[in-house]
């Protein structure tokens, strides 16, 4: 118990002495003191209250009570409540809904990159500004339209999709995720230095809103359900490639590539549809992104985006739409809702994604192979895994 | 115009050099991608700045300049070795069994933490460096060579060849490298892997430290997201030569300063980011085992 204390009291006066060139010593003091407090507040309610299981506990039974529903049923339930739910809301929550609804199809984009197929890709945020860009050249220069761009743009995102894809085949892990990286801020410094077609860092103006017959979009709830189309039109694409053959070969690359190989996969050319089939649907993102703004910047594009998709689909769970969905939703309408604490929310996402790959790696919803899958160390679940394959 | 190319991307690529090889131990050992790598740099230059501007404060810098400037030195690369051991313990410790992506990922969170917490406490505006370096040098051919630039050069120098003595002379530097060469067998001989570990991070971070405090000063300011950039070169210079290879990361570390020195006078300054990534993107898929590294059955 001592020694225990004694623990405590070093950890916290260690991270007191680290920060105090930086935060000044008053500040620092008061570090210290609150995190001493903290771990000594844990250590005690950690024996009694609060079981370091509680946050599995909770998504096991969010598991159990979704599974006991239908599915279809959950689904048509949801549509008709996304249909009727802006008439609830005034037009600056139609706005985040719409943004939330644009990085919905982003994070199932790069979920079919990362989680099916295991490659992580850093650099996904290119596909989604080749694909803003393209619809804000071709439409203020080539005056095309937002329907017949939109073939054009996803055909050009696929291309450059498998243009990545290739030389990223010799490559593995992080050196991949190196090398995806690279390309996504070439594409942006290309973006920004490429005065005579995309307008450097001042961006494109003007681009055409979307029509259909003689309405023209303008207010949000247009867009809301031009989204809304689009999200409902991905989930369903990439929940039935996720339960096809070529899903099935995608998990397969993930967990074993040379058994894979084995077993008569041609893993070349699924981890270049993999890419590419990943990039289509970043740049329908894009295109929505530049038909709703009306303007696209290299500004809208950085690294940080990559890394917040990133963010996006491990938060809710690696390979799970639903998870993916939910976590699309936290990290946008968490910070809307933080909007007072603007300059700490970047701070605590940052902590969150160290304490998530610690203590829950799988994410909130996270199925048990994924959880044996990155918790190599945990007999138990490993164990808890095979009896599941086993029934 | 040539010649003074040529000092310039000297001085830069003794600074990437010190960088990349943090990258290049950490990798050797964990087969990890330090990305927080970069932030420590930054945390170096902004401890820079905090500490000579302390020493001018309470006067210390009018006895004596040098005497400050070496003290700012040390004092940065005590305080960002702890930072880095610190990194290791808390993120990528608890992850060393994992798959690849979970410290990668932990790395990022790092990452983002560091760059928002130097934000909130000391700023989102450039911080400038105390104006108290005169900007004297010699000339010769045509060049001009400040006395600063001669003290980074000679630093970092120094540092590389410490850091050669020290591995390949002592018993931890022996420690190191067969933990690099394998780990499980390392440990079955004896060796601490936590702590060599441990060490790996405390060098590679203080050399970080050093290369952001001699960068603060020879630029003059420093922002909160300079980390990122200088983190992405460094890690190309340590590609380039080798990742694992310690003289490779010296080798490349200067073979990029002087090509962005160069590319960026002659070709365009506009791309002079772009060159690095290029280049990092041509060596992983051409030569991925760089010009002194072995060829590693995995990595590629």
């Amino acid at each position: 118990m001592i020694k225990k204390f004694i623990r405590i009291l070093l950890l916290s006066l260690w991270f007191g002495a680290i920060t105090f060139p930086f935060t000044g010593i008053r500040n620092a003091i008061l570090l210290s003191i609150s995190i001493m407090a903290s771990l000594i507040l844990w250590n005690t309610l950690s024996k009694g209250i609060i079981k370091r299981e509680g946050i599995e506990i909770v998504s096991k039974r969010i598991q159990t009570f979704s599974s006991k529903i239908p599915r279809r049923i959950l689904a048509l339930f949801f549509i008709f409540l996304f249909l009727i739910l802006p008439l609830f809301m005034n037009n600056y929550f139609i706005d985040i809904t719409n943004l939330t609804g644009i990085y919905i199809i982003l994070a199932l984009g790069l979920n079919v990159v990362v989680g099916l197929a295991g490659l992580l890709n850093l650099g996904f945020v290119a596909f989604y500004a080749i694909g803003a860009y393209s619809y804000a050249i071709l439409s203020t220069q080539a005056n095309f339209s937002f329907w017949a761009s939109l073939p054009i743009v996803i055909l050009l995102v696929g291309i450059s999709g498998i243009l990545l894809g290739f030389p990223a085949l010799r490559l593995k892990g992080d050196y991949l995720a190196i090398v995806t990286l690279g390309f996504g801020e070439m594409t942006r410094l290309v973006l920004n230095n490429w005065d005579s077609v995309t307008k450097g860092p001042n961006g494109i103006l003007n681009i055409a809103p979307p029509e259909v017959g003689s309405i023209v979009f303008r207010e949000p709830i247009h867009y809301y359900y031009l989204i809304l189309i689009f999200v409902i039109l991905t989930t369903f694409a990439i929940k039935r490639i996720n339960n096809s053959k070529i899903g099935r070969a995608w998990v397969a690359i993930r967990e074993d590539e040379v058994a894979a190989e084995a077993m008569g996969i041609d893993t070349v050319r699924m981890k270049l549809l993999s890419f590419s089939f990943g990039a289509i649907w970043a740049g329908l993102g894009g295109v929505l992104f530049a038909a709703k703004m009306r303007f696209v910047s290299p500004e809208s594009f950085t690294f940080f985006e990559s890394v917040i998709i990133l963010c996006m689909v491990i938060l809710g769970g690696l390979g799970s739409i639903a998870g993916v969905i939910l976590g699309t939703m936290i990290l946008v309408l968490l910070p809307e809702a933080l909007r007072g604490f603007e300059h700490y929310r970047m701070l605590a996402l940052g902590a969150g994604l160290i304490l998530m790959m610690v203590f829950k790696p799988e994410g909130i919803l996270g199925g048990p192979r994924k959880r044996a899958e990155l918790r190599p160390d945990d007999e138990r679940i490993y164990m808890q895994e095979i009896e599941t394959i086993k029934k | 115009m040539f010649f003074q190319q040529i000092i310039n991307g000297l001085t830069l690529g003794a600074v990437y050099a010190l960088i990349a090889l943090g990258y290049t131990m950490v990798y050797g050992i964990l087969q990890l991608i330090n990305f927080a790598h970069g932030e420590v740099y930054m945390l170096g230059a902004y401890l820079g700045i905090i500490i000579l501007g302390f020493l001018t404060s309470i006067g210390f810098t009018a006895i004596s300049l040098p005497l400050a400037i070496i003290i700012t030195l040390v004092l940065s690369m005590i305080f960002c070795s702890a930072y880095g051991m610190t990194i290791e313990k808390i993120a990528y410790k608890p992850l060393r069994n994992a798959p690849r992506l979970s410290p990668l990922i932990s790395a990022i969170g790092v990452s983002i933490f560091l760059q928002n917490f130097v934000m909130l406490s000391q700023g989102a505006t450039d911080r400038v460096f105390p104006p108290i370096l005169k900007a004297e040098g010699l000339t010769f051919l045509n060049a001009r060579i400040t006395y600063l630039q001669i003290f980074i050069l000679i630093a970092s120098v120094l540092m590389m060849v410490g850091l050669h003595l020290f591995i390949m002379k002592t018993k931890l530097g022996k420690a190191m490298r067969a933990t690099a060469q394998d780990r499980k067998m390392a440990s079955l001989l004896g060796i601490d892997i936590d702590q060599v570990i441990s060490i790996t991070f405390i060098i590679g971070s203080g050399l970080a430290a050093a290369a952001g405090v001699m960068v603060a000063m020879y630029y003059g300011l420093v922002n909160y997201f300079i980390g990122y950039v200088a983190g992405i070169k460094a890690f190309t210079a340590a590609v380039l030569g080798g990742i694992g290879s310690i003289p490779g990361a010296m080798l490349g570390g200067i073979i990029l300063g002087l090509m962005e020195a160069l590319g960026a006078s002659y070709i365009s300054s506009e791309y002079k980011d772009a060159f690095a990534f290029g280049l990092l993107i041509i060596i992983l898929i051409l030569k991925p085992e760089g010009l002194l590294g072995r060829q590693v059955g995995d990595r590629s």
